[in-house]
């Protein structure tokens, strides 16, 4: 290329300056002071964050989208999902039949919609377990690992009667808890998270302890267990259970969290910890239900303490 | 027309997170999904330049850091995408890229986005993961974002090129 012709291409440049590589400096430093501010803004509020007016705003719009678009596409995720629990499913099968040959002879007394009911029993069983009320609901969204917190969407909001920090489980043990609601949905804080605390205690020594997510890649996830009584040794295999907050507020007692896998004593905190494999597969979260106090208001069925559906 | 085409991007974009959180965290694979918000920036990077780029950019990264699910300090992704605008502006050549550009860019961009919103964690999320974490979510994340490149930047940089009423097309 000659030098007239660089230079000719140089005015053109001049004459549209958005339309070449370098965007005009002023946009550039208006755009990194926004997400300064905003950042700043965040990170300083907290809990009651400016930003969380907005975040709610965003949420009533993007929430039912989301429910819709997890709808439309579950006939097509089902697929590849049978087949993945189907594996795992034979090996449980036989213990499976007898129980459910149980709940069918239920089912057909109860007289309530029974494909419905099939869909719940998992749950009714857990809310018969904990005395609780369970608003049943799906998963509709999933935060990427790119974001580095593992978050999900739940179809169910404030309509369905539920508020923050409400525990969330499935059939298989505890999920997590809810951060914030919308109108007809909620983001769940699930408990593999690294932000994530929740009060275990062991099940077979009644040891009390503390549980994190742990810093892990993959579709699962694990969890950290220390123990309050650096003494205590934690046996492998022995089952972990919630203690319960106050209130029961994040967290009600007696949920069944995971076993222990793995124990190792740190001998810098003269701590013992352990690894915890949780009973909840995270990589395939669907029906969850969220505990209440019996008899809240929903615009849902709620499972009820002694099972039945209302 | 700008009043359409920034209906047009706002739509875009709002559609591509959707189905970041909804149909593509069926596909994760180690928890990472392909964003797709990243990649219509890095399409407007090359079809109209670094400007337009960048304030889709930080809408872009808004909508991820405040719709659900996302819970971590917001602005986050909004400051790394408005960089990766800024990036594959910068990348952007006077004739139409070929594929290998465009590919190169994409993978240049996915690293530096997931990278500065990864770093910014380090900074200001009390429980930040570690450094093999980080570099194992980049590094999925790129192969990710290159992969559905052939199948989202075309498209996409068409339907930009179709938008802009300035550009006689290529």
């Amino acid at each position: 290329m000659t030098a007239p012709d660089r230079r000719e291409r140089r005015w053109r440049a001049t004459d549209r300056p958005d339309d070449r590589g370098r965007p005009p400096g002023s946009l550039v430093v208006a755009l990194l002071l926004a997400c300064a501010t905003l950042i700043t803004l965040d990170y300083r509020g907290g809990a009651d964050s400016p930003l969380e007016p907005a975040r709610r705003a965003l949420g009533e719009v993007v929430g039912p989208a989301e429910t819709a678009a997890a709808a439309a596409v579950r006939p097509f995720t089902a697929v590849p999902d049978w087949f993945r629990s189907h594996d795992s499913l034979r090996e449980d099968l036989d213990d499976l039949e007898a129980e459910n040959a149980a709940l069918r002879a239920q089912l057909r007394s109860s007289g309530v919609d029974r494909n419905r009911l099939e869909e719940y029993d998992g749950l009714t069983t857990a809310a018969r377990d904990l005395g609780r009320a369970l608003v049943p609901a799906r998963v509709v969204g999933m935060g990427p690992s790119q974001s580095f917190s593992r978050t999900v969407t739940i179809d169910a909001g404030s309509e369905a009667g539920l508020t923050p920090d409400l525990t969330v489980l499935n059939d298989d043990g505890l999920v997590g808890r809810i951060l914030r609601v919308t109108r007809t949905t909620a983001t769940v804080l699930l408990i593999v998270d690294p932000g994530s605390t929740v009060g275990g205690r062991v099940g077979d020594s009644m040891e009390v302890g503390f549980l994190t997510g742990r810093d892990e890649i993959g579709d699962g996830g694990l969890l950290d267990l220390e123990l309050v009584d650096e003494s205590v040794v934690p046996a492998r295999d022995a089952p972990v259970l919630t203690w319960g907050s106050e209130g029961g507020a994040p967290y009600v007692a007696g949920v069944p969290i995971g076993r222990v896998t793995r124990v190792y004593s740190d001998v810098r905190e003269t701590t013992q910890r352990a690894v915890i494999e949780p009973y909840v597969d995270f990589g395939a979260l669907d029906v969850v239900g969220v505990v209440v106090a019996s008899g809240s208001d929903s615009d849902r069925a709620v499972v009820e303490a002694d099972g039945s559906l209302r | 027309m700008t009043g359409v085409r920034i209906v047009l991007s706002a739509l875009a974009l709002a559609v591509a997170l959707v189905l970041q959180v909804t149909v593509f965290s069926h596909l994760a694979w180690q928890g990472v999904v392909p964003n797709l918000c990243l990649l219509l920036v890095v399409a407007t990077a090359l079809v109209r330049g670094a400007q337009p780029a960048m304030l889709l950019g930080f809408a872009g990264g808004l909508l991820l850091d405040l719709a659900p699910p996302a819970d971590h300090v917001a602005g986050r992704w909004a400051l790394a995408l408005v960089l990766v605008g800024y990036v594959a502006g910068r990348m952007r050549q006077d004739t139409r890229p070929t594929a290998v550009a465009v590919v190169a860019t994409v993978a240049a961009c996915s690293f530096v986005g997931t990278s500065v919103f990864a770093l910014s964690g380090l900074l200001l999320e009390p429980h930040a993961p570690g450094v093999p974490h980080l570099l194992a979510v980049i590094g999925v994340a790129v192969v990710w974002d290159v992969a559905l490149t052939p199948f989202v930047l075309p498209a996409a940089m068409a339907g930009f090129r179709r938008l802009d009423p300035q550009r006689v097309p290529a």
